[in-house]
């Protein structure tokens, strides 16, 4: 039977392991089409809390929460209802209410040619590094009707509403290394020089033209995915606690069972 | 007291004799392996769908504006709300993972061969009714998997000659997947289907009882018993086999929990993340794939891509689709062999059987992925593998050499 177990958790394994494909974005190694990768830690609540106001002051306008509510926000990430209620909250909202916005489906067709969708659940159906990556990936492209393109979704509709914060960013073309076929890196026989190649596609800012520098942008993209992240599974935190407390539980039981199951063995020799 | 109590019920009621026939006195063959704990699983995991399944309900809204944010409602707003659902979601594959492992365990060690012919059928036609649960339930979250897997399977109706389109329009209440047919699926999963599941899994269960349990040996182990009628290579079910039911319970649940409290969404495929995306007829995702417990039979169904006469490939492909499934039923009468276990079956037997594994897995990977001209082939081929195991089964099990069969069961 060994072979079939062999086979089932090979296939089981295939099964986990998944990618997050990111269009046409290119490391810094060159690379196209994976994300970057982030770390999403949802212990971390001031990442959350600095996540959740870039996102109430730049994102909400447009894009709703529609399934969460704000005292559970306010609560989950530690912020006291009063400071909540007296900064976050617009108009005529109370603290029960679900997250939605007052923006018209038509109006934002209007504007953008598509509705803004609902991120609640965002992080979940795209993954946090796609978001990460996607945040980052703006960059000026006077061809688009706003003036912007994104490499991981190419001719978005959406306006880059972090430029004042990042700055200019363009696509721009380097000399890269080029890779030989022993996977190191090309050398001239000649010179000993290495060989280069150009490659473009590569994401630059002009350094100053920002707000932010583009490592605090960087950091501040990561709040705001570390947000977005906890929005899609806001009981993760919760739910790892308890879990550890199951499985234990669930270690002892079994155990016990099997004595239990070896004492009844002993009666049939 | 307790005894008077006990003759009172006794005389209006057989509890005593109940509980003798089917536990304390039930002869359990000795020598039962890890296959055989897949059975007591899968009740485990049934009373499991069924009481999570009764709380979702409590706050599920069967509605085209209501379906997919009742969900985001039991998730969040619901105490506990989020364990009662990725209970039920995890229970699903679970089902499908224990059922296709009995299944297996049953060609296995030829549980379905004479006296226990109306207990395979019986099984059948519990992982058939499991197979339209499991499709009805996946459409109601009302996600964007959920339309359009919804739109595909029913797609399939429409390509039945001559009647099929209206037979499409009529079966699903509308011209395009809607509210209407979400309410009358709704209504299927959660009274009809349940109802005749638990209905058929007990008549299973008594069926069994009347047979008794085969072992991996494939001995008949009533053919030599005690002075009193009790085989001797038997062990009473209650309390031997129980206390290692409960230990495999433990285990089970170790790994069931695991997945619940740490891997919901089980990489995509216990939950699909398209699905986190509300439904939008306006807006066909890439490549729609139905759960990984369909992706086998999803295969077939695509690697017919050739007309034959007035017959469409859609149509032909849902044939092979249904054929694939009904086919399983048939088992017992395919089998000519004169012994059960493939312990003692022959090289072909053997063949056979190691195809149809390796054509399921193969099959249930090509039935993720796009296709494209090497795939499809691919599942051509696999797809005649499966069936091979079937249609061929008359002849290999009659004319192979098989091993003689010992009288009793050597643990």
């Amino acid at each position: 039977m060994k072979p079939v177990l062999i086979i089932i958790l090979f296939s089981i394994s295939t099964f986990l392991v998944s990618e997050e494909a990111c269009g046409n974005y290119l490391s810094e190694e060159g690379e196209k089409g994976f994300c970057e990768h982030v770390d999403i830690d949802a212990s971390d609540k001031s990442s959350l809390q600095r996540g959740l106001k870039l996102y109430m002051n730049y994102c909400f306008g447009c894009h709703s929460l529609k399934y969460a509510r704000y005292n559970r926000v306010a609560s989950d990430l530690e912020i006291p209802e009063d400071l909540f209620q007296k900064n976050l909250l617009f108009g005529d909202q109370k603290m029960g209410d679900l997250m939605t916005i007052g923006m018209e489906i038509s109006d934002a067709k209007e504007w953008f040619g598509v509705t803004p969708p609902d991120l609640t659940l965002e992080s979940s159906l795209k993954g946090a590094n796609w978001l990460y990556t996607y945040l980052i990936s703006f960059y000026i492209d006077e061809s688009r009707p706003l003036g912007v393109n994104n490499k991981v979704y190419e001719n978005v509709g959406m306006p880059h509403v972090l430029a004042d914060m990042q700055g200019d960013q363009y696509s721009v073309c380097k000399q890269v290394p080029e890779t030989a076929l022993n996977g190191g890196l090309k050398q001239d026989p000649v010179s000993g020089k290495v060989i280069t190649q150009e490659k473009c596609g590569f994401l630059e800012t002009k350094e100053g033209s920002g707000k932010l520098t583009s490592e605090q942008f960087k950091t501040d993209m990561k709040d705001l995915t570390n947000f977005l992240a906890y929005m899609s599974d806001p009981i993760k935190e919760e739910r790892e606690y308890i879990g550890k407390f199951v499985i234990l539980y669930l270690l002892i039981f079994s155990i016990l069972s099997y004595l239990l199951y070896r004492e009844f063995k002993k009666d049939l020799h | 007291m307790f005894t008077r109590v006990l003759n009172w019920f006794d005389e209006r009621f057989p509890i005593t004799d109940t509980w003798e026939r089917h536990l304390s006195k039930y002869p359990a063959p000795i020598g039962q392996n890890f296959w055989y704990l897949a059975g007591v699983l899968l009740i485990v995991v049934l009373i499991i769908q069924l009481v999570s399944g009764i709380w979702l309900l409590m706050n599920y809204v069967p509605t085209e504006e209501g379906a997919f944010a009742s969900i985001q409602y039991i998730m969040r707003d619901v105490e506990y709300g989020w364990i009662i659902r990725y209970m039920h979601t995890t229970g699903s594959s679970m089902f499908f993972l224990l059922i296709y492992l009995h299944m297996f365990r049953g060609l296995l060690y030829g549980s379905y061969q004479k006296p226990r012919e109306l207990l395979w059928v019986l099984g059948w036609l519990t992982y058939f009714i499991l197979v339209v649960e499991g499709f009805t339930g996946y459409v109601l979250p009302w996600g964007q998997m959920s339309f359009w897997a919804a739109q595909v399977i029913f797609s399939l109706i429409g390509a039945i000659p001559i009647f099929g389109e209206d037979l499409l329009i009529w079966i699903r209440g509308d011209y395009l997947i809607s509210g209407i047919t979400l309410g009358r699926l709704f209504a299927f999963h959660v009274v009809l289907l349940p109802l005749a599941l638990i209905a058929v899994v007990f008549i299973h269960v008594i069926a069994l009882h009347e047979v008794g349990s085969n072992n991996p040996e494939g001995i008949d182990i009533k053919k030599i018993t005690d002075e009193h009628g009790v085989p001797l290579d038997s062990v009473p079910f209650f309390p031997y086999d129980v206390v290692k039911d409960l230990f495999a319970i433990g285990i089970f649940l170790i790994v069931f929990c695991f997945i619940i409290f740490f891997f919901p969404d089980g990489g995509g495929y216990l939950i699909e993340y398209i699905n986190y995306e509300p439904a939008n007829n306006l807006k066909t995702p890439e490549h729609i794939v139905p759960a990984w417990y369909y992706t086998p039979f999803y295969a077939m169904l695509r690697a017919i891509t050739f007309p034959i006469g007035p017959l469409t490939a859609k149509f032909l492909g849902f044939i092979i689709f249904g054929a694939a499934i009904l086919i399983i039923a048939i088992v017992p009468w395919l089998d000519k062999s004169p012994v059960k276990s493939i312990r003692y079956k022959g090289i072909y037997s053997k063949l056979a059987l190691g195809g149809l594994v390796v054509s399921f897995f193969v099959l249930g990977y090509l039935g993720m992925v796009p296709p494209n001209p090497l795939r499809t082939l691919l599942a051509q081929i696999f797809t005649t593998i499966y069936f091979i195991y079937f249609l061929f089964m008359p002849i290999y099990t009659k004319y192979e050499k098989c091993k003689p069969v010992p009288e009793r069961i050597v643990v």
